[in-house]
Formats: structure tokens, sequence, C-alpha cells
């Protein structure tokens, strides 16, 4: 179904962090984005649909001074809105947004780090754009940091605080569906696996408590009203949002699940964990009974390799990137 | 990234670090001279394992490393794991002690690597600290804050949950990221490929809490089955095992973090750089910031050997086979290298010295602790480290 392709050499491997990859196309130039966490640096790569051109970059984290250690970074992603695409990176330190070719850091959110470090660790991870004009960002302590970006310029400003989770926030994920009726907008996971479903708004209203099993869910989507959610035990979950009913699991992996995708336009789902397998199943949701078929289709092994990060690399589903700890490379598959 | 890494690195480290010692200063018994003298006998190598052992586990030095930190440099860890050694009666050269920390490095990122699940890194420092309690056994005080020890780490590391445990997992993981040395004893036994990478299966039982994949099922509103279908999973997945013992004693099921070395294989602590690898090249002045620096005080300011005696003579050793010639080498490498970001230990720690005055009187303190022990001169009448290094020479 898939066949493996020429893979991307990046400057750096990738660390072993949920959802270690990051990937944007920009139609209109023919290219694509593609972003890699390496301990305190994020390599981004734009590359040429035609495949004959690659550039590199890379963004440190900030350090408030030289003074301290330096900051490790939990993620990057790109956050697509209707006016404008940002990249945001969040570290031990806090919270960096740049514009999406990486180019100009627009805004900085500073973590409140006590002065003696607690027994929790202090870091944001978890990143999503909602709706029109919201980037969402998760911190360790369990709240959600809400932003509101204006269509251009860096007037970016905390427009709200959510404080539902008690647990570190692994993921975030929007309605990528690109429907209009669906009325949940984004839902959050923890290391509880504890998910909430939100509706965006001047306040953000709290749909959903979906609660964890003790086990931690690192990778969620939400699409068509599904939450689709990655767990530690390697289990699958797919729930109905707005009321929770828990529709289809399926025991995907043999390890932790460090990443999930889904192509919007053609309901295919990405799956990959550190057994170092990535699945590719298909999702049909009937919309009177909001059940859920999952059905499997593709498998690819990245020999010895516990794999950290996959993305599609468009909205059919047509190829996808792979990326893996220790590995300095982003390998592509497409369909056949 | 975890602040609670520490306890579990020194632990791991620090058990590799002394499996090899072990294995090495037991070699030494077998040697085809015969002569009696010089020789590291039986209680010389007891001595050596309860003085590190004595000071790794005593209360200071674990309640420094209990405290919520960050996980700092390779540099720090390797100067502190040095200035362990030398609390015992034993010299390791620097080439000797790079080799060490390779191998422990490379054996440990082995089992952080596999660990089946990310709790089962508690696992991995039980089984430490057993063969641990082994070397030591004989001795009641040094065996008594083993136990200590092992108490208090399960006391702090049996709330945390999976999510903190693989969080933990991950900052160690970023720790060893690109180091690829290949060792011996790994490629034999087919755990690392030649080039440098640890062969992860796709077979064999999950993780105990792991249901074995394959299957898909879906649900009615009430929570009702409705169909259940399975899926090629490209492996050959069968049942967890029983879990491992997380209490004081134990099976613990799991073999890693056992000693891997065995007296009868000596070559097995070969290690050898891949061809390939790539060497990050630093350019930037490498400070080692304050806030490591202030933790590198601390942890060797808790290691005062109460217990050595003040007119004790030190024996060095060369444990592994290097040859005069690559010692030369790596020396000269490290000369020319000093000019620019600093690879030797010295040259950045001097560096250092000027960045920050209290910084240069710790570190002045550290660096003078570590050159006491290169550079006091052999006692002439003891034979013990000449009589080693030319029997390393034979072998």
């Amino acid at each position: 179904m898939y066949h493996k392709e020429k893979s991307i050499q990046i400057k750096n491997s990738a660390s072993a962090l949920y959802n270690n990859l990051s990937v944007m196309r920009i139609a209109p130039r023919r290219l694509t984005y593609f972003t890699v966490v390496h301990a305190n640096v994020v390599n981004m790569i734009t590359a040429s649909w035609d495949g004959l051109n690659y550039s590199h970059r890379q963004l440190q984290s900030k350090e408030p001074n030289v003074a301290t250690s330096t900051s490790l970074i939990m993620q990057a992603a790109f956050c697509a809105l209707p006016s404008r695409d940002l990249l945001v990176v969040t570290s031990q330190k806090g919270i960096q947004m740049y514009e999406s070719d990486g180019s100009i850091m627009v805004y900085w959110h500073a973590l409140d780090t006590p002065e003696t470090p607690t027994a929790q660790a202090v870091f944001g991870r978890g990143i999503s754009a909602v709706r029109e004009n919201f980037i969402c960002v998760g911190v360790s302590a369990g709240a959600i940091l809400v932003f509101d970006i204006p269509s251009k310029g860096s007037n970016i400003t905390l427009s709200e605080i959510l404080e539902e989770h008690n647990e570190s926030i692994t993921d975030m994920a929007s309605e990528c569906s690109g429907s209009q009726e669906c009325i949940a907008d984004l839902v959050s996971a923890d290391d509880g696996g504890n998910l909430c479903v939100w509706k965006s708004g001047e306040e953000f209203q709290l749909l959903n408590k979906i609660s964890g099993f003790d086990m931690s869910c690192s990778s969620v989507k939400l699409w068509k009203g599904t939450v689709v959610a990655g767990y530690g035990t390697g289990q699958i979950r797919f729930y109905e949002a707005v009321t929770g009913i828990l529709h289809a699991e399926v025991n995907a992996h043999a390890r932790w699940i460090y990443s999930l995708d889904i192509a919007p336009f053609s309901g295919l789902l990405l799956s990959a964990a550190e057994d170092s397998l990535v699945r590719v199943w298909h999702l049909t949701l009937t919309p009177e009974t909001n059940s859920v078929e999952v059905a499997h289709l593709h498998n690819e092994c990245v020999t010895d390799t516990q794999i950290c990060g996959a993305k599609f690399c468009d909205g059919d589903g047509y190829a996808f990137a792979v990326t893996g700890y220790d590995l300095s490379e982003i390998i592509r598959y497409t369909q056949s | 990234m975890s602040v609670r890494t520490l306890p579990l690195v020194f632990i791991n480290l620090g058990g590799e670090m002394l499996y090899i010692l072990d294995q090495r200063l037991r070699a030494h018994n077998t040697s085809e001279d015969n002569s009696e003298k010089g020789v590291w006998s039986e209680v010389d190598r007891k001595r050596v394992m309860n003085d590190i052992v004595g000071t790794m586990f005593s209360k200071n030095f674990m309640d420094e490393l209990l405290k919520p930190q960050q996980l700092y440099s390779h540099r720090t860890m390797k100067t502190v794991l040095t200035r362990l050694a030398h609390t015992s009666i034993m010299r390791l050269n620097p080439a000797s002690m790079d080799r060490l920390y390779e191998l422990m490095i490379m054996a440990f990122k082995y089992q952080v690597f596999l660990c089946p699940r990310p709790k089962d890194l508690l696992l991995i420092s039980y089984n430490h600290i057993d063969t641990i309690r082994e070397f030591v056994k004989d001795t009641p005080v040094v065996l008594n804050q083993v136990d200590e020890t092992h108490r208090k780490i399960i006391e702090v590391y049996s709330s945390l949950s999976e999510g903190e445990f693989q969080l933990l997992r991950q900052t160690l993981l970023i720790f060893f990221q690109d180091m690829h040395v290949r060792v011996s004893l790994f490629l034999k036994n087919r755990v690392q490929n030649p080039n440098g990478r640890f062969a992860l299966s796709t077979s064999g039982p999950v993780p105990h809490g792991i249901d074995v994949p394959g299957l898909i099922r879906t649900f009615d509103c009430k929570g009702k089955e409705v169909s259940r279908a399975e899926f090629p999973t490209g492996g050959c997945y069968t049942s967890p095992i029983r879990e491992g013992s997380f209490l004081l004693h134990g099976d613990r099921v799991s073999a890693l973090g056992l000693n891997m070395y065995t007296v009868n294989h000596l070559e097995e602590t070969h290690t050898s750089k891949t061809p390939t690898v790539k060497q990050q090249a630093d350019d930037t002045p490498n400070l080692l910031a304050k806030e490591e620096l202030n933790l590198l005080a601390r942890l060797m300011g808790s290691m005062k050997a109460e217990n050595m005696p003040k007119a004790e003579t030190v024996f060095r050793i060369n444990l592994f086979t290097t040859d005069r010639e690559e010692e030369e080498e790596e020396e000269e490498e490290q000369a020319r290298a000093s000019g620019g970001a600093g690879q030797s230990l010295y040259e950045v720690i001097n560096i250092q010295a000027m960045q920050d005055e209290q910084a240069a009187t710790e570190l002045a303190l550290i660096a003078g602790q570590f050159a006491k022990g290169e550079e006091k001169p052999e006692n002439s009448e003891s034979n013990k480290g000449d009589d080693l290094l030319a029997m390393m020479d034979d072998l």
C-alpha cells in the first residue's frame, strides 16, 4: 500500500518525546516544512515538492540568562489559523512562537519556575490551534494556556487559563474535519489518561471529561466529533467526544504509543509506537449511531527504532513521515 | 524534564562501574605470571568495593542526589563517578576512566532503551542494588547503608505514576542520545548491531499490563461489545510473564541490570567507536552553568571519605588493554582539541575558573581533589601499581 521514499537527513537525531514531528504543507509555494526536536534545538527542514531542494534551520530554546543550564524542548508544532501560520515551541522555561518559517520569534511566554526546584518538573507540552484565533498550550501542572492570536503582528495575549487537569498535559488536538457543525473544538489529554473536551470562545467551555485508567494518554486527535486517543498500554480508544461513549478499542501496539495522526479528507489514521511499528488504519463513522468502524490497512517496521513521531504529509494521507529516537533522518512513505 | 533522575543514574551507572571493576580486579588474579607480588588479592578487591559502595550509598551523598534537580552534562557525571572510584585505594588514569565511562553509559543506555515499561526502571535499579549487596555482604556497616538507601528509593519512587516514569526515561534517553559506542559483549550477544544501535525485537512477551496486539473491538452505546476482529501485527507477540518484585527483596524477573560480565571473558569489556559516528563538534564555549557547578560542588563535598587513613598509598591501575601508542595518541588529541572547545577535563575546568569568582574557588577545590589523586607519587616500596601495568602490557 505504501512504499518507502528517500529519507530527509536532519542535522541532529530526534529525541524520545511524544509527537516529535510536525509537518506543514505550503501549497502555494510547493513546499513542506518539517520540525523535529533534539534536546534543546528544533530542527526545521524545508523540502520542495519536486524533491530537489532542502534547506535547514535550527531554532534554540530561549535562555533567560547564561547562568542557568540549557532548557530542553518538549515539543514543536505548527499551528494553522485562517489568518496566519505559526510555529509554537514549548520548553522547560516557556513558550516561544515563531513565524511558520522559523525566521522571527513573535512571542515569548515564561513559565513560572520556582526558585528552588520542587518535586514536580516544570515544562510546556501539548500544542493546538483552535478555531479562528486561538492557540492552546498545556503545562506540566495540568493547566491549559489559551492565547489570543491577532491576524498579524506580535500582539499576542494570554486570554484564559483552563484548570481541569490535575496531571501533566501530554497532548491536545482540535477538530480537524473542517466541519463547522461539530460542537467540540478541542480535546486535551494528560498523564493519567484523562481527556477533557472543550468548546472554544471568549471563555472556553468544558463539554465533557472522560476519565482515564491511570495510564498516560500520549497522543490524541479529534475528528468528526470522535476523540482518538493513544495510550502507554499500546491501545487506541475511540470516544464520542461530547458523550464520552467508548465506541471502539484497538490493542494496536506492544509498547507505548508516541504519535497519532489523522488525514481528515480520507479518514486514514496513523499510529506509531516504541515497538518500532507504524500502522495505518481506516476509520468509518456512521453519523446516525455515531459508531466507529476501524479497519487495519498497513504496517511499516522501522527496524530497531523506537518511533517518536509520525504524521501524514497531506490531508488525504497519500504520504506520511516518521521520526525515531536517535535517528538522524525523517523517513518518508508514499502510497504505491 | 524530570527532576528525579540523579539517584537512579548513580545507582545504575555506579552499579555498572562496580561490575566492571569487580571483573577487572578478579581478572588480575588469573595472571599467567603466577607471581604473588603485585596481584590484587581478594582482600584488596573487597576493600575497593566496600570503599566505593560505602561512599556511593552514604546518607550524605544520597540525600544530595534525592533533592529535585536537573540531570546535567556527561562531564559532571564523569567527574563525580571518577571521584567515587577514587574513594578507594585504586587510581584510574584518564584513558581507563574514559573507557570505563563509555562502558557504563552504553550498558545503562541498553537497559533504559529496552526497558519494557517505564516503571521497570526501578526493577533495573533494584537488580543493581541486589548485586551490590552481594559485593558487600561481609561488611555489615556498608550492607546496612545499601539497605537504607534501597528503602529510601522505594519510598520516594513508589508513588510516581507511569507517566512520570516515562518522563524520567525520556530524560535519560536524551542524556544518552547519539552515543553508539560498540561494546564487544553486546555485539557478541547480538543485542547491539555493528552500527552501534541496539536490537529491538518485534516478538516475545509483551510487558506486564499490556494486551497482546492484534484485536479490534467495537461497542454499542451501552458498552456492550458488538464486534471483534483481528489484524496482522507484523510481529510475534505472546502473553506477558509475571511481574517483578518492587520490594526490598524479591525476584525482579527482568535480567536488565544484572551483572553481564563474567570472570572468564576479559575481552568483553572492549569498546570501539563506530567509524561513522558523528562527533558533535560543539562550538559554543561549553560553559558549565552555575547550577551545574553548584551541584558538582555539593556532590563532591558530600563524598568526604571519613574512614580513609591519611597515609594510605594508592595504586594506579590501567583497567583495559590500551596500547601505549593508543594512550599517547589520545593524549595528543586532547592537547590538540583543548585549543578550541576543550575536550579534556582539565582544560574545561581551567577555563571556567575565569568566569566567576565563586565558581573559580569551588572548581579549584574540586580540581585540586581530583589532581591530588592523579599526581600522588607512588610509594617506592609498593610494587602493585608497577607490576599491574607490566601485566597489562603482557596481556
